[in-house]
């Protein structure tokens, strides 16, 4: 049952206080997009083992949405942010090379 | 014949005597006991039969991992199946039966499984399963049926209490042994919050039985000591009757508190739920004693070593009067030793090693007992019990030496770490060559959000198996641990315990070594599930190379002791049949709980009125008091109909629909969604949620709306009203309220943040009533007000803000039936006085309320599709006629991209139309429209399906809704439906309006 600091609130929340909303930093594909785009856009997810980046929300609590870094095979969290960004920032990048030097950013 | 001692037994006070009953006999035993001593006492020795088999089984242990001595606890209300008798405490009127046989313990017609056991080897189930299933249904499956099983289920609700408890500590201790109150002691000296939780009812583990000494005193004195300068402590929290039973992520601890089970009369919950949250765990949880693989092993009379030494010293009961004791170390010497001391016989230990000649063994040979190294035990001789041993040479084949006359035979295979909690988060194990055991991986350990370590093993648990190793090592890892959470360890020197030298076991997997196929068929290994040495090494011939599929396979170790006696001698058995070493075929895996809970104690306190919480609306009292019969919707309850005396529900439904359609109902709408969507981008964002467009409602208006995912499928609609240049408030569904808001504050927070929009979930703010039929403004002009609610100044899809009477009111004009309606919503605390005037004033026109039935058959004749009915989730309003409410202006808005699919645009789709039986009877409920030939799967091919369908009391006929192929251009066509039977009827496709088409009734 997983820890995740709420960045918003600072609550260190329990698993059951949270949704899970999948892989951040999707690229909304919309009308005009081709159908491969829009196919990865809505389906396609690498689910690596390993460092991964995925939506949470603070549903019973704050309510906000944030992102957080965590290793999915092990469940060591590198870090949580919030959810207004399009791309991990640099401390939490730097948190993960910290911890896993051979890791790259797809 | 086992029996109280005249003297002896630490835990038990002689002058308190008990009475229980054990399959309708009645019993004595004294305060102290536990169920499996006080059976002991009163020379009980068959507790059970085992699973396969029904052999007659006695206990085999004193704790936790017992096999055998499963029990029926208590009757009626309070009956439990299953409970081991040797964890179970004794009370007075405690009543037990025996598990699994038939017709009595002592003669089970059962035992014939046991004759034909050569026809039940490994993997019988599957194997039987492949076979010609007839002779699987006429031979077998009867005779499984009658016999297997364990406890019976409950038949009566549980008539006990259970509770949650949450913690949030630095440490969790899981045993009460000298290593966890050696290691609470170092955590709480060091001022870490520490919660130390003992399975059983008593401190000190095995350390008073085994005559250990600490810093120079009896351990029981230390022990003592320890527990009275911990309860001192106001960081820790000392917890009896209390297992870790699961360690999970992050430092979530699950443990499991018999609070009540010794004490039922008591005015306390039964058990109670820990649910812990902790930075680190100690697993002090000691280690097992492994049976020996020898032929006979199973019987009755046969013990555990380890615990005939507990009955002895513990409980004062001794398993027989002449014992013998066979092993392959020196612990078992100490039971030699016990049994002497106690004024009981000890004819022989039985060494299968070479030599013994540690301080032990010694100290057996001064008492006198006669030592035989090099031996094994090739038979136990008895039916019920064990009358005499046959002694070979542990080299050979089994050649009989000699026979031994004897009624008891303890045994001991060496001892395993209890590295369950280690392993529950993924710690690794290495094989201790020395010891022949798994014991922790230091390096690789369970890791928490930190990456990190958070479970350390102490004493026994590490492996650190002797009495001299445990304390030094608890401290050391301890202070380790305390590191890690930022605590110092107090200046205090380590405390050294004392115990004789012993010399190191051999690993001995089969007895004798040399055994042949007869044999090795009556060594048992997993006592409950009747799994041997046979069996495991047949999978093993059989290709079953790995040990998960060699325990799903044999169901070695899937019993309710989850294989503690069996895991390691099943896994050397495997080994030695692979040619493998022990490590490279590894071992199972742990899974929470340690031992099984109570289904009660997970429930907690969840149950019954507060299984979940419920949600009520300002009128709720009024239908409660007006006999609603109620359909759960969400948390909510609805009406679904107000029967009056004599009525059926269905006779209510119609009788409501025909005085709205008629004149007046009234439905309490409260639950319905209402979500504020405010700010300078409103607009903006509402045409992005919606389909159509909503930026150009003008405020004082309505507009139907649809929501779509992003994969273009509808998920929700409703009516949303302006009101005002920045604010609009969207009704939502019943039921996707709380989805829809979560899917608003998605997009603003993580997509377009940088718009200013602010929304907010008012649904508990308003009690909102439908005021529905031809007389639907006359009441509301009875109740008098400032809102003119003529057609010109509050036309169809138009809402005014006023007073209406003496209520703050707003009042929709929309209808979700067809009929003049106005929906009147009012701040919530106003909800019950609005309801009830509307009531008086709508008296002269037979005002009505109405449920959520009326409501659905309303809806239905007007044709207005139902989330949930006309959707599943793989509907597009494309699907349902809904075109005209999407833009074709919006660039974008969530869906349109997926309605651009192919599948999406393909022509030929189901479509909603309406349904009318050629009979006018009503259609069955999800029935298909039957189409010419068959799919891949030889299933008849369908063209259609029945979405929503209701008897229709205003056109006296069944009337439906549903998704037919190409169906709005197949009007009039008459299609086939099934049913469950093998009736099919007929329906035409019509229009799904079915009344009123034109909306004449709703706009006047
Ligand atoms: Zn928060």
């Amino acid at each position: 049952m997983l820890l995740l600091e709420c960045p918003y609130c600072g609550v260190k929340a329990d698993e059951t206080e949270l949704t899970p909303g999948g892989e951040a930093h999707l690229k909304r594909f919309g009308p005009g997009s081709t159908d491969e785009a829009f196919e990865e856009y809505l389906f396609l997810r690498p689910n690596p083992k390993g460092v991964h980046f995925e939506r949470w929300r603070h549903a019973h609590g704050c309510g906000k949405w944030f992102l957080a870094a965590r290793d999915t095979a092990t469940l060591e969290v590198f870090g949580t942010y919030t959810a207004q960004t399009t791309e991990p920032p640099e401390h939490i990048i730097d948190a993960i090379r910290a911890k896993r030097p051979d890791w790259s950013q797809a | 014949m086992s029996t109280r001692l005249s003297t002896g037994g630490r835990l038990i006070d002689r002058s308190r005597q008990l009475t229980f009953t054990f399959n309708g006999k009645s019993f004595k035993g004294v305060e102290g006991d536990t169920l499996a001593s006080a059976l002991l006492a009163n020379s009980q020795t068959i507790m059970g039969r085992s699973f396969k088999y029904h052999r007659p089984r006695g206990v085999m242990t004193s704790g936790a991992e017992e096999p055998n001595a499963l029990m029926g606890l208590g009757k009626g209300a309070k009956f439990e199946p299953n409970q081991r008798a040797t964890t179970t405490e004794l009370f007075d009127g405690l009543t037990a039966e025996s598990q699994n046989h038939w017709p009595s313990l002592d003669w089970d017609i059962g035992e014939v499984n046991a004759a034909l056991s050569r026809f039940l080897p490994a993997g019988f189930y599957y194997k039987t399963f492949i076979h010609p299933r007839p002779f699987w249904k006429h031979v077998f499956e009867p005779v499984i049926r009658q016999s297997a099983g364990l406890g019976k289920v409950p038949k009566e609700r549980d008539a006990d209490r259970y509770e949650h408890f949450y913690a949030h500590v630095d440490v969790v201790i899981a045993g009460g042994g000298i290593a966890g109150l050696q290691s609470a002691l170092e955590a709480g000296r060091a001022g870490a919050r520490v919660l130390l939780c003992e399975q059983t009812p008593h401190f000190g583990g095995r350390a008073p039985v085994d005559g250990v000494s600490i810093d120079g005193k009896p351990a029981e004195d230390w022990v003592a000591a320890t527990l009275s300068e911990l309860e001192g402590m106001d960081n820790v929290h000392i917890r009896p009757r209390t297992m870790v039973a699961g360690v999970y992520d992050h430092g979530y601890v699950i443990a499991y508190e018999r609070v009540a089970d010794h004490t039922p009369e008591a005015d306390a919950p039964r058990h109670r739920l820990w649910r812990i949250r902790t930075k680190q765990v100690i697993s002090a949880t000691g280690a097992l004693e492994r049976p020996l693989s020898f032929p006979g092993n199973d019987k009755p009379g046969v013990m555990l070593a380890s615990a005939m030494r507990d009955y002895i010293v513990n409980w004062g009961v001794s398993a027989g009067d002449r014992t013998v004791v066979v092993t392959n170390n020196d612990d078992a010497y100490r039971t030699a030793i016990a049994i002497k001391q106690a004024g009981l016989d000890v004819p022989c230990i039985v060494d299968a090693r070479p030599e013994a000649n540690g301080a032990l063994p010694d100290q057996a040979r001064a008492l006198g007992i006669e030592v035989k190294t090099g031996m094994g035990i090739a038979g136990v001789k008895g039916l019920r019990g064990v009358v005499a041993v046959k002694l070979c040479r542990q080299a050979g084949e089994g050649a009989v030496v000699e026979e031994v006359v004897c009624d008891a035979v303890a045994m001991s295979g060496g001892w395993s770490p209890v590295v369950h909690l280690w392993s529950h988060c993924g710690g690794k194990l290495n094989w201790d060559e020395a010891g022949a055991f798994f014991r922790p991986d230091h390096a690789r350990p369970p890791t928490s959000h930190d990456g990190a370590g958070f479970v350390t093993c102490v004493g026994s648990s590490d492996g650190a198996l002797y009495a001299a190793e445990v304390l030094p090592n608890t401290s050391a890892a301890t202070r380790g641990m305390l590191g890690q959470i930022g605590k110092t360890a107090a200046d205090a020197p380590v405390v050294q315990a004392d115990a004789p030298d012993e010399a190191p076991l051999a690993p001995i997997w089969m007895m004798p070594q040399g055994a042949g196929p007869k044999k090795r068929a009556k060594m048992w290994l997993d006592f409950q599930n009747d799994v041997k040495v046979s069996d495991v090494q047949l999978a093993a011939r059989e290709g079953y190379e790995s040990v998960e599929h060699t325990k799903r396979y044999t169901t070695l170790g899937m019993a309710t002791d989850q294989g503690k006696l069996s895991n390691i001698n099943g896994l050397a058995i495997l080994a030695g049949e692979l040619n493998a070493a022990i490590p490279q075929v590894g071992t199972t895996t742990f899974r929470p709980p340690y031992t099984p809970i109570s289904m009660g104690a997970i429930a907690g306190e969840a149950r019954g009125d507060v299984f979940q919480p419920l949600r009520r609306t300002p009128m709720q009292d009024w239908h409660e008091a007006n006999g609603a019969h109620w359909e759960p919707v969400g948390q909510w309850r609805r009406p679904y109909c107000f029967p009056r005396d004599g009525e059926s529900h269905r006779q209510a439904v119609n009788r409501e629909i025909t005085a709205t359609r008629n004149s007046l109902g009234l439905l309490d709408a409260s639950t319905l969604g209402k979500i504020i969507v405010k700010g300078p981008d409103a607009g903006r964002f509402m045409d992005m949620l919606y389909t159509n467009m909503m930026s150009t409602l003008k405020p004082g208006k309505c507009r139907y709306g649809l929501m779509c995912s992003e994969n273009g499928f509808l998920m929700d609609d409703g009516v949303v009203a302006r009101l005002d240049e920045d604010t609009f408030l969207c009704h939502t569904t019943t039921g996707g309220t709380e989805s829809i808001h979560a899917h608003m504050e998605d997009w603003l927070q993580c997509e377009w943040w940088d718009w200013k929009v602010y929304t907010a979930n008012v649904t508990e703010q308003w009690a909102q009533v439908a005021v529905v039929g031809p007389n639907a403004r006359k009441v509301l002009q009875k109740l008098g007000g400032d809102i003119d609610l003529s057609k010109d100044a509050l036309p169809f899809m138009a809402w005014a803000e006023g007073k209406l009477g003496a209520f703050d009111a707003r009042v929709f004009r929309i209808s979700f039936s067809g009929e003049l309606s106005f929906e009147v919503a009012v701040p919530a605390s106003q909800g019950r006085a609005l309801w009830e005037a509307l009531l008086d004033a709508g008296a002269e026109f037979d005002a009505t309320p109405y449920g959520t039935e009326a409501l659905h058959v309303m809806r239905a004749e007007k044709g207005f599709i139902m989330i949930g009915d006309e959707t599943d989730g793989t509907v597009i309003p494309q699907d349902l006629g809904l075109d005209w409410a999407i833009s074709k202006k919006k660039d974008d808005f969530l869906g349109k991209r997926g309605q651009q699919r192919s599948h999406m645009t393909d022509p030929a789709r189901w479509k909603l139309v309406g349904l009318e039986t050629l009979d006018g009877s009503v259609l069955p409920d999800g029935s298909y429209a039957m189409a010419e030939g068959e799919n891949a799967n030889g299933q008849g091919n369908t063209q259609g399906r029945v979405t929503s369908t209701y008897y229709s009391p205003t056109l006296d006929k069944g009337i439906a809704m549903g998704l037919v192929l190409n169906g709005p251009d197949r009007m009039g066509e008459v299609l086939e439906f099934n049913t469950t039977g093998d009736r099919t009827v007929k329906a035409r496709i019509v229009s799904p309006v079915f009344y009123d088409p034109e909306g004449e009734k709703q706009n006047v």
